[in-house]
This record gives structure tokens, C-alpha cells and sequence, in this order.
């Protein structure tokens, strides 16, 4: 039985992990680098232990050092969160030969999973549908040249380690292939200290839609239902929702019913996520497989009214899905907004600093994720992420305005956010009428705007910010002996 | 005061459906307007400037101060009327300022039928004297009229409020301190010459002015004498021999100016005080008008979204918020000055119409001018409601606005129909001025209901005479009286009959709330004096 466990991560979704515990009747333990020790989720934490220097590599990323600390603490289990170690196989192979608990799916799942080739290979066998792609690992250019023709442009050349949208690279014509792939490669070193790269079909303005499954270690695997992840800006999501626009109950139980194949195939346990690319003809891909809990998992929670991280906890404590496929409903629909720090007029680029106020919205329907709060510093060193917002109502409009009404409502100041771009996402005709794909940012012109020139100072926005129209008193209290018709100026009627 | 807090969407579909509506209505408005401005057909303007006389909007805007408003009074006076051959009934009328001072001024336009007065121009020319009288405006005739127009005499000459109506006004106010100012800028025959003969001060304009009891033609029947126009009654024979005009003006540019110089000259006005404060513009946008009234007219909406976007800094002290749910009520400024508001949020019940009442004897005693927001259907009717008594407890709020004798303004910006309109202080109840939303309607009951009630009364009388009835013979009843109730609700119809002091563009509405204020305090408000309230 777990007693105690230790969360190998931070921001949001280790506050989120603490939460699941402590309804569990777990206790946490927090680990941090030199500049989170007065993060949230360290002080919301049952116990708290500084793991190294800020760069990840010397605190968040070092297995060794979170495994003896959870020892030390005499945890029982590690749960990773999502990023950092959380689909790393060495990672969860030493914790399982700790005598640990893993909370997530064996070291075996994820190793079969986190090698795209092998995975593609795996998903064929097991009857789920992959993109049309060049399954052998791409050795020399000329080679892979002639892979790339027979698949017919444009392609995307692709990390066979990777994840999360990096290393990789869109190629319309021949002449682009040699410097993505060495792009391609490059990046993937870096990222997944693996250079193996891999060609695949391109489709034309594909939906992004992945199926939650959850796997017990009996061999009982269900689906949640999908998420759309459509809205992405350079591979990365940036609205989601639940369910999708164009998924009828017909394509829904197709594919569930291939994602709980997909996850049957590498024997998975816990949570996971399986994502399709779904073309215009409502035919879907094999993407991959995410073996960890999903920054967007709130989604599916707000519409099955199931909390997947507490079952990722009974599931790792040896307990049976306490339901079956046909007891598992969805009601209403739900939108999530990523709040990060980062500036949308700038590219993108992170956004550090010290957060002077923050105000979260609230209100019926609104769930807030979040792992900030006034006064906190907004470092250069992990994922800019800062709080997640996500709107639940009966129907796709209700959830949108609750969300239109909610990013308003919302502070961050001393770092940029994307709130008034996601306003703008969120109002845009198409987006309403649910014309999503994934280049969607693109072809509506969303990236690249031209920055505003206006700099508002800081002391108006937190004057903004402060003020409470309902506080406000009368006018000034003094009498005035002139009249309008010398102050209006020359106004008539029929003007 | 705390501030109205809104809760429209102005990204909702609907919303932007009802600004396309509304705009769409503005822009009519407009139109008609802009036609009206031009006064009478583009040969008879040509003659007019030809013999060097101002258009009567020109000589104006000679006489009003530079860069100040005007508070123009029924522009669409006969519309659809008379063939729409009289354009705002051949006249100007309305308030503006002249050497600081709001007067109030009554134009002839000569070049509508030569300035003769319609049924409609002396209903014009007694409404325009109306708000002079009970405002303490100074009046300013610039005249240049045929006199009455002899085909419709009838409807113009013998009674009570027709044209001798107007000499009354002038003899009266006279009396009253208010001052009555004449500027002959053409003919002014017949009765016409006792509007300069009734005037404390009248200017003429030389070669052009004339003021005679009868004409040449006239005379030559009468008596055989052949005269010229001038040496009957110009400008050298009533400033030199009769006495008639006092002062000699060389053409209409300086008579004007010597209008300008008599009103500098008058005693200067006591405003009465009602304590303004700093002004403060409404917190929301007036535009956002055009999105919150429905498109169609069936559909509530909360007034206090109206309130929100007319009053000062958006701020609202409503009163009794938890009872009578259907009126609302409450204290505001408009341009600094202190008012009460009531606006309908539905149909009037008991407890609606006495918070009403109470509301209203707040604002009276305490001398606080009314603004009424009219959208009503009417009051309850049905059995629970007589047997509670709805008759006398709305007779109650009708006692408590009849007998306010505070300046009070009503905006009709929906439905004024029934016993509802009485209530919300109608034409009939004084209000200093009423005006009109482009999208309202005013009318004794609904179409549908009109002949709902009117046909049931026919198919009564035919199955007396053992007559049935089949559903075609119901509709061919029923078609016309709709057709006609939808044509004569039309505010536009009521505008044209000057029900009301003209239709505005929605977001005009505090403007004119703003201008009409201070004008209605240049008469003293008197204590508040209330009948036998029936309880």
C-alpha cells in the first residue's frame, strides 16, 4: 500500500498530484531545485526536499538523486507527472528496482511506446491504423530520398525518440529533405539523446484527437472518450477540448475502441493517452502514445466526473478498474485554455519574471489547475506553463463563453500572457463554428501578428487590475452653475 | 452610487443582429430627417435666395451663439401627411441659445407653401409656445407666412387650440414676464400680422417684411384703393408711421443681429438649483444601445441596461429592488443633475404600480426631475387582479404623475400601449417633453389583441343572427384591423401627428436628457400638492 508518495516534478501538475493524494489519504513528498523553494507545490507538500541546481538536468531530470530521496523519505511510489521523467524507461526501470512503486505503466510500455518506429510496427500488428510512413529508420541521405518519393511530398521528418513537437520538420519538396533531416537529427540528439530520425505521410489540415485509455494490471482497459487538440502553434497544444466537434458516436467507438487495442498491444497499465491524426474524411492515424497523465486530463475528468489521477493511484496500489467500458457516460463539454508565460507578439518566447498579482478566475463551471500566485518568480529554466483553465458547460457554446468570461476575469501581471490572443482564438468564426485543424493558428494568421506598439506601464495595468468597479463612490461633490447647452458644443438632433 | 453591473454579450449573434436592426433604424431616421431639414421643393428654395432672404435654417444659425446646441421640436411634423407636401409642416421650431440665454424659437419656412399654416404647423407653432410657456423660455417668432393655408380652414381657424390659439399664448406669456420677440422677415398677413402686433419687441426687415391686416388684393375688393405691398405695410411704414415694428433691419443678417442684441438686453433668468455635480459619462457605451433592444419587440430586456448607458458613470441607486419586479426605479444623474428614473421590466401589477407611486412622491417632495423609460404592454388584467384591485391601485400611480408637478421627461423605447401609457406619463400627463426610440410603437392596445377583442364582438352580432362563422370569414375581420393598427402605432405616425417632440437616435438620448433638464429649470417647481388617492 502506498503511504507516501513522492512527486517527481513540479508547478501545476505537482500541486495537481498533491491534491489526488491527500483524497487518498497519501502523504507527499515535494522535491525542488534552488530557485522553486517557494514554489506552491513545495509548500503545499507534506514534506519538501531540495534535489540540486535549477537546470533540470541537475534536479528535475536526475533519477538517481529523486529515487534516493524517495527512499530516504521512505516513500513507496513515485508518481512523475507528465514531462521531465515521466517517459523515461531507464527512469521507471530503476524505481521498479528500488523496490518503488512506478505510478504510471511499466518501464516495458513505455520503452515499447517511446520508440516511434517500434511503436508504428507494434500498432500495425495490433489492427490500428498508422500514417502512411517509412517504417525503417533512415540511414543516408540517398536512401532516404527515395523513401520520401515513393511516399510523395510533403512529409514530416520525425524524431524516433521524441515527443512533444521537437525535432520535427516539414518537407514540401526535395530540395528541403537534407537540411531537415540533419535539423531534424540534431534537435533530436539533444532532446532525446537519440539522432534516429523517420519520414511519414503529410496530411492536409488533420484534427489532432487522442482517446484517454486507463489499463489496470488485470488486463481490464477502457477508453475515456477523445479530446481534440487541434489548436497547436508549432506542435504544441494550446486550446483543447472535450469532445470533439466532428467525432459522432459511430467514429467514437472506432476509435476507442483502436486505442484500447493500442494500449492492449504493449500490455499498459495506469493512464495513458492514445493520439490519432483524424484527415478530412474522418479517417484516423496512430500518432503515439503518451504513457504518463496529460497536461490536458482535466477535460475528460470534468466530462466522466472521474478523477484519473486518484485512479492511477488505486491502480498502482494493485486495485481493479472499479467500472466497466458501458458504465463510464459523458455529459456536457469542456474547453481548456494553457495560461503560460510567454509573449504571443514575440514569437512565442518565454516570458520570465516575478509575478506582481495573479487572480484566477472562478465561478460555475470554471476549474482552475494552477501552480502560481502572487509574488512568485517565473523562472528561465522549465516549461513556461503557469496555470491551466478549463470551462465545463452543457454544450460547446455554453463552455465557450464560460471561457470568454473566465480568461477576462483573469490577472497575471509581470509576465506576458497568451490571454487576449486566446480571447481572439476563441472568437475567431471559425473556431465557433468548429473549423479546427492543426494549422489552424497558421492559416487563420494568428502567429506572426504584428506586435501592437502599445507599452502598457505596469503601474496601470496593476491599477486595472486593483480596481473594483462596484468600490468605486460618486463623482466629485461639487456643484456646478453652467449647464450642458454651453458644454455639449454644436449638437443637434438630425446631426 | 454603485454602478449598474452589465451583463450583455456584445459578441453574442444576437447582439449583433439587434445593432444591425437598430443601426438600420438610425439611419432612416437620419434620412427623413435630412429630407425634412431641406424644407419645401428646390425651385421654390432657388426663388427664396434669390430675392436675398436666408433659408430659414440659415438665419438660425445666424441667431444662435456659435458652437452651442439646438433642441430641435417635432422635425417630422406632417409626415405622410397632406401629400407630404408640408415638410415639417413649413417650420422650425426649438430650443437653442442666444447670448447664453435658451430661447425658445418658432421659424416660418416660406418655402413650404409659402409658410401658410397647416392643421399641423398650428399644432406645431401651440406645442413649441407650450414648452416656452412652462419653461420660462423666451420666445423669438421670426416670421414669413401667408397666414392660414385657406383649403384646410376648417381643421385651422375656429376652435380652441387653432391659430387664434397662438395670440392667446403671446397676450398670456407677455403677462407671465416670459418675452415675446417678432422678426418680420416676409409676409405676415392677416392674423398672421397680430404675432409682430402681439409682440413686446418686433424687428422688419426692409423690403421684404410686411404686416397688414389685409393684403392689396384684398384691399383693392374691399375698398378699390390700389397700394404696393410696402406702402401698405412695410418696414418704413411700421417703423415710421404706424408703430407697429420697432426697429428697422436692412436686410435678414442684421435683423437678426438685432434680435440677438433685444435678448441681451432682457432681465437675466433665475435657474432654480437642484444641485448639480461634476458630470460624469456613463461607464458604458452608449453605442451598446443599438445591441440591447431586441429586434423583436416581444422579447423583454432589462432596462436597467438602458439606465447603464445613459446615466452618469453608469451609477444607480435603485429603489424597492425586491419588490414590484416589474417597474424599476431608482436615483441617477444625468449631466450632473440629480433624477429619478422608472422603467418598465414588464407588465404593471399592484405592487409594481404602488413602488411606482411611491417612487414618484419621492421624486416630487424631494423636487428631483422624473424620467420615464416607457416600454409597457399595460396593466394586469384578469379576475385575481380585479378582485385585488389593480384599477385603484393604478389609478394611484396615475394620480401620483398627474399631480407631479416636477419637470418630467418620458422616453417611450418600446411599447406604449393601453392604460400603461397613462402610468409611464404619456402625452396627456404633462411631460415636459416626451420623445421616441425609432423602434417604438404606441397604440390604445396590440393588433393582435385590437382585433382579437373587435372581432369577437362581430362574431357575436353574426350568430345572433344565426350566422356561422368559418375561419375565412374570421380572418377577412381580423386582416384589415391588424393592417391598420400596425400602420398607425408606427411612432413615425405618431411623430407626424406630434404625439410626441420627435423620434432620436438611440444614442442621443442623454443629450437630449441633458439639454432638456436645465431648460425646465428656468421655472420654479412647486410643492408637491396630491389628490384623494383612492386606497
Amino acid at each position: 500500500m502506498i503511504k507516501k508518495v513522492l512527486i517527481a516534478n513540479r508547478s501545476e501538475i505537482a500541486v495537481r498530484i498533491i491534491r489526488a493524494a491527500r483524497e487518498e489519504g497519501i502523504s507527499s513528498v515535494a522535491v525542488y531545485s534552488d530557485v522553486d523553494k517557494d514554489a506552491l507545490h513545495v509548500r503545499m507538500a507534506d514534506e519538501s526536499y531540495n534535489i540540486g541546481l535549477p537546470p533540470a538536468k541537475e534536479s528535475y531530470l536526475n533519477a538517481d538523486k529523486i529515487i534516493e530521496t524517495a527512499l530516504k523519505a521512505n516513500c513507496q511510489a513515485i508518481h512523475p507527472g507528465y514531462g521531465f521523467l515521466a517517459e523515461n524507461a531507464d527512469f521507471a526501470k530503476k524505481v521498479e528496482d528500488a523496490g518503488l512503486i512506478f505510478v504510471g505503466p511499466s518501464h516495458a510500455s513505455v520503452l515499447a511506446m517511446g520508440d516511434k518506429i517500434q511503436a508504428r510496427n507494434l500498432m500495425t500488428k495490433a489492427g490500428v491504423p498508422v500514417v502512411p510512413g517509412i517504417l525503417a529508420k533512415i540511414d543516408s541521405f540517398s536512401h532516404a530520398k527515395k523513401e520520401a518519393e515513393q511516399l510523395g511530398y510533403p512529409i514530416l521528418v520525425k524524431a524516433a525518440g521524441g515527443g512533444g513537437g521537437k525535432g520535427i520538420r516539414l518537407v514540401s519538396n526535395s530540395n528541403e529533405l537534407e537540411a531537415a533531416l540533419e535539423a531534424a537529427a540534431r534537435e533530436a540528439t539533444s532532446a532525446f539523446s537519440d539522432p534516429r530520425v523517420y519520414l511519414e505521410k503529410y496530411l492536409e489540415k488533420p484534427r489532432h484527437i487522442e482517446v484517454q485509455v486507463l489499463a489496470d494490471s488485470f488486463g481490464n482497459t477502457v477508453h475515456l472518450f477523445e479530446r481534440e487538440c487541434s489548436i497547436q502553434r508549432r506542435h504544441q497544444k494550446v486550446i483543447e477540448e472535450s469532445p470533439s466537434f466532428i467525432v459522432d458516436d459511430d467514429l467514437r467507438a472506432k476509435m476507442g475502441n483502436a486505442a484500447v487495442r493500442a494500449a492492449k498491444a504493449v500490455n499498459y497499465r495506469s493512464a495513458g493517452t492514445i493520439e490519432f491524426l483524424v484527415d478530412q474524411n474522418k479517417n484516423f492515424f496512430f500518432l503515439e502514445m503518451n504513457t504518463r497523465i496529460q497536461v490536458e486530463h482535466p477535460l475528460t475528468e470534468l466530462i466522466t466526473g472521474l478523477d484519473l489521477v486518484r485512479l492511477q493511484f488505486r491502480i498502482a496500489n494493485g486495485a481493479k478498474i472499479p467500472f466497466t467500458q458501458d458504465q463510464i457516460h459523458r455529459h456536457g463539454h469542456a474547453i481548456e485554455c494553457r495560461i503560460y508565460a510567454e509573449d504571443p507578439e514575440n514569437n512565442f518566447l518565454p516570458s520570465p519574471g516575478k509575478l506582481h498579482l495573479v487572480r484566477m478566475p472562478q465561478g460555475p463551471g470554471i476549474r482552475v489547475d494552477s501552480g502560481i500566485e502572487t509574488g512568485l518568480e517565473i523562472s528561465i529554466y522549465y516549461d513556461p506553463i503557469l496555470s491551466k483553465i478549463i470551462a465545463w458547460g452543457e454544450n460547446r457554446e455554453t463552455a465557450r463563453q464560460r471561457m470568454l468570461i473566465a480568461l477576462r476575469e483573469t490577472v497575471v501581471l509581470g509576465v506576458q500572457t497568451p490571454v487576449s490572443f486566446l480571447l481572439d482564438v476563441l472568437n475567431d468564426p471559425n473556431f465557433i463554428s468548429g473549423h479546427t485543424h492543426t494549422g489552424f493558428l497558421e492559416e487563420h494568421g494568428f502567429i506572426n501578428k504584428p506586435p501592437t506598439d502599445k507599452e502598457v506601464p505596469l503601474e496601470v495595468l496593476v491599477a486595472a487590475a486593483l480596481y473594483r468597479p462596484e468600490r468605486a463612490v460618486a463623482a466629485e461633490g461639487k456643484t456646478l452653475s453652467s449647464t450642458p447647452w454651453t458644454e455639449i458644443g454644436p449638437w443637434k438632433i438630425g446631426g | 452610487m454603485r454602478r449598474i453591473q452589465t451583463k450583455i454579450q456584445p459578441s453574442s449573434p444576437e447582439f449583433r443582429e439587434n445593432v444591425d436592426y437598430h443601426k438600420g433604424l438610425a439611419r432612416e431616421l437620419q434620412e427623413k430627417l435630412q429630407k425634412f431639414a431641406q424644407g419645401g421643393p428646390k425651385h421654390a428654395r432657388e426663388k427664396h435666395t434669390a430675392r436675398g432672404k436666408l433659408l430659414v435654417r440659415d438665419r438660425l444659425a445666424h441667431l444662435f451663439d456659435p458652437n452651442t446646441p439646438f433642441l430641435e421640436l417635432c422635425p417630422l411634423a406632417a409626415l405622410s401627411m397632406y401629400e407630404d407636401s408640408a415638410p415639417a409642416a413649413g417650420m422650425v421650431t426649438g430650443i437653442g441659445v442666444v447670448n447664453g440665454r435658451e430661447v425658445m424659437i418658432v421659424a416660418n419656412d416660406a418655402t413650404v407653401k409659402g409658410g401658410t399654416y397647416f392643421p399641423m404647423t398650428i399644432k406645431k407653432h401651440l406645442r413649441a409656445q407650450e414648452v416656452a410657456m412652462e419653461n420660462n423660455l423666451p420666445c423669438i417668432y421670426l416670421v414669413d407666412s401667408g397666414g392660414i393655408f385657406l383649403p384646410h380652414q376648417s381643421e385651422t381657424f375656429p376652435d380652441r387650440e387653432h391659430f387664434g390659439r397662438i395670440f392667446y399664448n403671446q397676450a398670456r406669456m407677455s403677462a407671465m414676464g416670459i418675452p415675446q420677440i417678432s422678426v418680420v422677415m416676409g409676409s405676415c398677413t392677416a392674423g398672421g400680422a397680430y404675432v409682430p402686433a402681439m409682440s413686446d419687441e418686433s424687428v422688419i426687415v426692409k423690403n421684404q417684411g410686411t404686416i397688414f391686416i389685409g393684403g392689396p388684393p384684398l384691399v383693392k375688393a374691399a375698398t378699390g384703393e390700389i397700394v404696393t405691398e410696402e406702402e401698405l405695410g412695410g418696414a418704413d411704414v411700421h417703423c415710421r408711421i404706424s408703430g407697429v415694428a420697432d426697429h428697422y433691419a436692412e436686410n435678414d443678417a442684421h435683423a437678426i443681429s438685432i434680435a440677438r442684441d433685444i435678448v441681451e438686453a432682457l432681465a437675466p433668468q433665475n435657474r432654480t438649483d437642484i444641485g448639480r455635480m461634476t458630470p460624469e459619462d456613463p461607464f458604458y457605451d452608449p453605442e451598446e444601445l443599438y445591441g440591447i433592444v431586441p429586434k423583436d419587440d416581444r422579447k423583454p430586456f432589462d432596462v436597467r441596461e438602458i439606465i447603464a448607458r445613459i446615466v452618469d458613470g453608469s451609477r444607480f441607486q435603485e429603489f424597492k429592488a425586491l419588490y414590484g419586479l416589474t417597474v424599476v426605479c431608482g436615483f441617477a444623474r444625468i449631466m450632473g443633475y440629480p433624477v429619478g428614473i422608472i422603467g418598465n421590466n414588464g407588465v404593471l401589477f399592484s405592487e409594481s404600480s404602488l413602488k411606482a407611486a411611491h417612487f414618484v412622491t419621492l421624486c416630487s417632495m424631494r423636487k428631483i426631475p422624473l424620467i420615464f423609460l416607457q416600454n409597457i404592454t399595460g396593466f394586469i388584467v384578469g379576475k385575481q387582479y380585479e378582485h385585488g384591485g389593480i384599477a385603484r391601485d393604478g389609478a394611484k400611480l396615475v394620480h401620483a404623475v398627474s399631480n407631479a408637478d416636477v419637470p418630467k421627461f418620458t422616453i417611450v423605447i418600446g411599447g406604449s400601449y393601453g392604460a400603461g401609457n397613462y402610468g409611464m406619463c404619456g402625452r396627456a400627463f404633462g411631460p415636459r417633453f416626451m420623445w421616441m426610440w425609432p423602434n417604438s410603437k404606441i397604440c390604445v392596445m396590440g393588433g393582435k389583441q385590437a382585433a382579437g377583442v373587435l372581432s369577437t364582438v362581430k362574431v357575436e352580432q353574426l350568430k345572433k343572427q344565426g350566422q356561422e362563422i368559418t375561419p375565412e370569414m374570421l380572418e377577412q375581420i381580423q386582416a384589415p384591423i391588424l393592417a391598420r393598427y400596425e400602420e398607425e402605432a408606427n411612432c413615425y405616425y405618431s411623430t407626424g401627428r406630434i404625439w410626441d417632440d420627435g423620434i432620436i437616435d438611440l444614442k442621443n438620448t442623454r443629450n437630449i436628457l441633458g439639454l432638456g433638464i436645465p431648460v425646465t429649470l428656468n421655472s420654479q417647481i412647486p410643492n408637491y400638492k396630491l389628490g384623494i388617492m383612492r386606497m
